[in-house]
């Protein structure tokens, strides 16, 4: 137990009712991913619940990549977005099973991706994908699916670095895991 | 209580080969053959960093006397390391580094996709995470090694050279160990019995398609990581690895 979880009482006097949850979805889609600062925490689904127990919010987040250096920034922007909005200690907990995939960016997130020069990823995530690799990338610029992989590995670990055949310009894939 | 038992060894021989990998990884910082080389490596590192710290956060609570994921990593002395030899060995040439990484991932990914079963429910999310992970490094070594052997006639004479280098270091990868044994026996991970004949296909398979030749099988020798018996070069990357922690305990930043 968290030190005054016990005194603390919720700022706005929050019960946790549906209109609390509510609240707390909404202040997490304004959590942004530190590396791609155009997707929130729920457009990459990484937020796999969210409930109340013992007075107090908890969020249960799966990490994306085993080491990926954003885990626990990501996690303390949840808690101090969530204690901004008057949730008091909210707790965050980790999850590693079922593992993060791709197939759980939302429409959205992937709209922003695409919007914001990323390539979103292509197909879902079954062991056939993964081991093929993915055949056709569509460059996020100018829409052409004539693309190449010049690096199986990008700026990120959950990107690979690609170049468009057509416009000519590199871009960062999102790989489908 | 304290549970330094086999359950524990094993975790620990998994944390600290993905560890000791991923740091001989890192000593390419600012010397890989090119840029994107260059990422690969240090994302495959990373991805496998992250592994080792999820292991280690399980040993840790099993071990249960107040040690962290940090302090098996920075605070053990090289005779209390579980690594395979092989991750240990010096990166050498591209040529042994990729061979090592092939090595290395062949066997990952065959084990993780067993132990992805595991009724240890630890062990089983650990390993279907670090599994994706690692399809992906798998493919990137392969393609890699297909590359320099089926490639100019140096390339696949420095391949032919990194293979007789690191041969002899597989034993341990198609080894049967008691303490696997015994961990199958009571439950707690699947039988690893498939595993040395999972590996070997995947080498014969690739190395067929780089016109490379598969070499007998190795035979064991004196050195034995289950042992803490470590080639020379592990104590010196701990040298290099623990130095900060080791100077200055529980420094942060």
């Amino acid at each position: 137990m968290q030190a005054g979880e016990l005194i603390t009482t919720d700022q706005q006097g929050r019960s946790g009712n549906e209109a609390d949850i509510q609240l707390a979805y909404d202040v997490l889609e304004e959590v942004m991913d530190p590396e791609v600062p155009v997707v929130s925490v729920m457009d990459l689904g990484i937020v796999r619940d969210v409930s109340w127990a013992n007075g107090h919010l908890n969020v249960v987040v799966t990490p994306t990549y085993s080491g990926c250096p954003a885990t626990e920034y990501i996690e303390t922007s949840i808690r101090d977005a969530l204690h901004e909005a008057g949730f008091s200690h909210p707790k965050v907990l980790q999850r590693l099973d079922p593992a993060w995939t791709t197939d759980w960016i939302t429409e959205q997130g992937r709209n922003r991706l695409k919007a914001y020069g990323i390539a979103p990823p292509v197909g879902s995530s079954n062991k056939r994908s993964l081991l093929s690799g993915v055949t056709q990338v569509e460059c996020p610029n100018c829409g052409s699916d004539d693309t190449e992989q010049l690096s199986e590995f990008g700026s990120t670990a959950c990107k690979s670095l690609y170049r468009c055949k057509s416009c000519l310009e590199p871009f960062d894939y999102f790989k489908c895991i | 209580m304290t549970k330094y038992d086999e359950l524990t060894e094993f975790l620990l021989r998994l944390g600290d080969s993905s560890l000791i990998h991923a740091q001989r990884l890192c000593e390419w910082t600012g010397r890989a053959p090119a840029l994107e080389e260059e990422m690969g490596m240090m994302n495959v590192g990373l991805d496998l960093v992250g592994q080792a710290r999820n292991w280690y956060e399980y040993a840790a609570e099993r071990i249960n006397d107040g040690t962290d994921a940090d302090a098996l990593a920075f605070r053990r002395d090289e005779r209390a390391f579980r690594n395979l030899l092989l991750v240990e060995q010096p990166n050498g040439d591209f040529a042994v580094t990729m061979t090592k990484q092939f090595f290395f991932d062949a066997w990952q990914f065959h084990l993780l996709t067993l132990l992805k079963d595991a009724k240890d429910e630890r062990i089983a999310a650990i390993a279907a995470k670090s599994l994706k992970e690692v399809t992906y490094h798998l493919r990137r070594s392969s393609q890699w090694v297909e590359r320099l052997g089926d490639g100019t006639e140096e390339s696949h004479q420095r391949m032919e050279k990194a293979i007789d280098v690191l041969w002899r270091f597989t034993f341990e990868l198609v080894e049967k160990s008691d303490t696997e044994l015994a961990l199958s026996e009571s439950g707690s991970i699947p039988a690893l019995t498939e595993l040395p004949e999972q590996w070997r296909a995947t080498v014969n398979e690739v190395f067929a398609k780089a016109t490379l030749t598969v070499p007998d099988a190795p035979s064991t020798f004196y050195l034995s990581a289950r042992t803490g018996m470590h080639s020379e070069h592990l104590g010196i990357l701990l040298a290099e690895m623990q130095f900060l922690q080791r100077a200055y305990p529980d420094a942060s930043w």
